[in-house]
């Protein structure tokens, strides 16, 4: 007989409870977070996150589309540090990943576009979003001493479920920086009561059950998940995968989002575009007038054209 | 009395061998692979189960395999005697039978009706290819460019079972992006879909999957060794690429001191990155398809690209359960480079009228090369009528080809 050895986690029926979290420790960091999450929060609407690969399509376009999206109003970002084996991510973001790391992308060209965010917009929350080998081989502490001196607020991780995290999770919290868990559709109970016990700064929330790339539809099923989620939790639930248009983003902030993120429908724009930073300011406007609620008219105002 | 398949535990702490192993996977698959653990656990529990696995093995995979002494090979070499595991002589023509059909029944016996696979010289996807086809089950074998082309013959071979070949396009084209691609495909079927991994690699439980399907290698092995040659062998040699037939091939002489256990890795065209497969004397710890485990890699933690002769051993990770073996010192681990493995094809053929695969090629070559006095036992994991293009184009032996 092999013994059973089951995760505490992983198990659907977990025999021991969850690892408690490290204490909470407030800081500047999580306090722009919070802030970004406590203005939307205020107004009843919904924060919206571009996710930009660092590298792709080059070092100076990702400036100048992070420079159009802090004009166009977004409420962070996310910025991709390219991998070789980006299992999570559909066709786009392997093609992104790809010609990212053929110019000569690291983990180091993410630091310095998030540090050049946070020279221009010092309240805008930026977080990085990584496969964890690249982490790893940088080691914990230097990865959150890095992320400290470019002022960035914390890292997602889309390989690192909490089981794995432990060692991460603490290297950063010594810097009052966050580690960002994420809860799919396939999430049971126990797992996203793991996660609250952690007082994320936030949640990410999968919406489909797949990898990256822009759907046509959102999931039928998304308002039950994060109604799941909702139940056992409190912190602010951020929604990306497959979230493409402005209509997709009206509905993830009707069920309640604190927050979505637009990934592979930016790529794919900034891809075919002759003018991507034109085109990706304009499209990036509407999803933010689609997250905040406002009409077509308030972006009329601004002279910026509605991205169909 | 021949061993029949018996579930061993492995030295396993939660989901790792030592430091190594975990589950590094997306949150999505997390609760899937508790399914699995689940799934495998109640059925390894079931003595119907293991029956009717032990009955398949042996009627339909035509186990055991037979443990032959190579005289006139050990002759050539010049050290003690040699004896051969002929797992080419399992159904399909390679050791991957054993632990697709060992998960191909778990699947089964856990409804899921549509099989994953990735594939890398083409054995593990026709393995697989031929279960779905014996149980009825849809299979997708993910399989990356390059290998389809320098493995056309298996991909014919998959088609012909009833597989759909999906060629992988990204990446360096092989094994490794192979198995990205089916972790994708997993992940959006996840509920209905199995995916069956070929090798000791992924996160929890596989390893440990692979490794108690296969461990009937050394299981028969050690228990044909004794009654063949009347004690056990002095030295255990297997070929490493993600390490599936080494960790059977070992299992059952771990706990035995006195047999010393090798495994032999790809060293392609020379110790650059880039040029071998030689994950455990080139790499270094890292995370990679779901497990912590020694990886070839740049400084920053980019995957590195590989290059073998040979397509099954072309992958830049092992299983965890070798990065512990090594690390533990229990197994010590060596690369041959590409001409080394020619050679000992051609020598193998030559001498026994045996053709390996370019795999186990591998591990022949070390026991050329070294020559030690005392019975070796090498796993000749798989046959080499796959290889034969590669060795004609690479060998300069193209006059043969007609």
């Amino acid at each position: 007989m092999i013994p059973l050895a089951p995760l505490s986690l992983a198990s659907p029926t977990p025999a021991s409870p969850p690892t408690p979290a490290a204490p909470p420790t407030p800081g500047q960091a999580d306090g722009r977070l919070a802030r970004s999450f406590e203005r939307r929060r205020a107004g009843a609407t919904c924060g919206l996150f571009p996710y930009l690969t660092a590298g792709f399509p080059d070092v100076a376009t990702d400036r100048a589309l992070a420079a159009a999206a802090l004009e166009a109003g977004v409420d962070g970002f996310e910025i991709g540090v390219p991998f070789s084996d980006p299992l999570a991510d559909g066709a786009t973001l392997q093609r992104a990943n790809a010609r990212a790391l053929e110019g000569g992308a690291t983990l180091d060209t993410a630091l310095d576009l998030a540090g050049y965010i946070r020279q221009r917009a010092p309240d805008t929350p930026v977080v990085l979003m990584s496969y964890y080998n690249p982490l790893l081989q940088r080691g914990h502490r230097q990865v959150a001493a890095d992320l400290e001196a470019v002022q960035a607020d914390g890292v997602i991780v889309a390989d690192l479920p909490p089981e794995e995290g432990a060692s991460l999770h603490q290297g950063l919290a010594e810097r009052s920086l966050a580690l960002i868990p994420m809860l799919a559709p396939t999430s049971h109970t126990a797992r996203v009561r793991a996660v609250a016990a952690l007082d994320p700064a936030f949640v990410y929330c999968v919406a489909l059950v797949g990898v990256t790339g822009a759907r046509q539809d959102l999931s039928q099923t998304l308002g039950d998940f994060l109604g799941r989620v909702r139940a056992e939790l409190s912190a602010p639930l951020v929604v990306g995968f497959g979230v493409a248009t402005p209509e997709h983003v009206r509905r993830v902030a009707q069920l309640g989002a604190a927050g979505v993120i637009v990934a592979s429908a930016l790529a794919d724009l900034v891809e075919r575009s002759p003018e991507p930073v034109a085109a990706a300011r304009a499209y990036v406007s509407s999803l933010v007038v689609a997250a905040h609620g406002r009409s077509s008219d308030d972006l009329k105002d601004q002279g910026l054209p509605e991205h169909r | 009395m021949i061993a029949t398949f018996t579930p061993s535990p492995p030295i396993l702490a939660g989901s790792r061998f030592g430091a190594y192993g975990g589950q590094y996977v997306p949150e999505t698959i997390v609760p899937a692979l508790a399914e699995l653990e689940q799934g495998y656990r109640q059925a390894l529990a079931d003595s119907t189960f293991v029956e009717h696995l032990q009955s398949v093995l042996r009627h339909y995979v035509g186990r055991p395999t037979p443990l032959y002494e190579a005289a006139r090979f050990a002759q050539r070499v010049g050290g003690g005697p040699v004896w051969l595991k002929r797992e080419d002589l399992a159904h399909t023509g390679a050791h991957k039978i054993n632990n697709a059909i060992g998960q191909g029944l778990l699947a089964q016996r856990m409804g899921k009706r549509r099989i994953i696979a990735e594939t890398g010289a083409g054995q593990h996807g026709v393995a697989t290819a031929t279960v779905c086809a014996m149980l009825g089950l849809a299979c997708v074998v993910y399989m990356g460019e390059e290998d389809t082309r320098r493995q056309a013959l298996n991909v014919y071979r998959m088609r012909l079972l009833g597989a759909e070949v999906r060629p992988v396009s990204a990446g360096t084209r092989t094994l490794k992006d192979a198995i990205n691609e089916a972790f994708r495909d997993w992940v959006t079927g996840i509920e209905s879909s199995y995916y069956l991994i070929g090798s000791a690699v992924g996160p929890h439980p596989y390893p440990e999957i692979v490794r108690t399907f296969q461990s009937i290698i050394s299981q028969e092995a050690r228990a044909q060794a004794l009654t063949a040659i009347g004690h056990l062998p002095h030295r255990v040699v297997a070929c490493v690429g993600g390490g599936s037939n080494a960790v059977g091939s070992f299992a059952a002489f771990l706990e035995d001191a006195c047999v010393e256990l090798v495994g032999v890795e790809a060293g392609g065209r020379g110790p650059g990155l880039g040029d071998n497969a030689a994950t455990l004397g080139a790499g270094r710890p890292g995370v990679l398809h779901g497990a912590h485990s020694y990886v070839l890699q740049d400084s920053g933690g980019q995957i590195g690209a590989t290059h073998s002769i040979s397509a099954g051993l072309d992958y830049p990770g092992v299983g965890p359960e070798h990065a512990h073996l090594k690390d533990s010192r229990r197994v010590r681990y060596h690369a041959v480079e590409d001409v080394g493995a020619l050679d000992a094809f051609f020598a193998l053929t030559e001498s026994e009228g045996i053709m390996p695969a370019l795999e186990p090629a591998h591990a022949l070559a070390w026991v050329q090369a070294n020559r030690h006095p005392g019975v070796t036992l090498v796993t000749l994991s798989g046959r080499g009528d796959k290889d034969i293009h590669t060795v004609a184009s690479a060998s300069g032996r193209q006059e043969y080809l007609a």
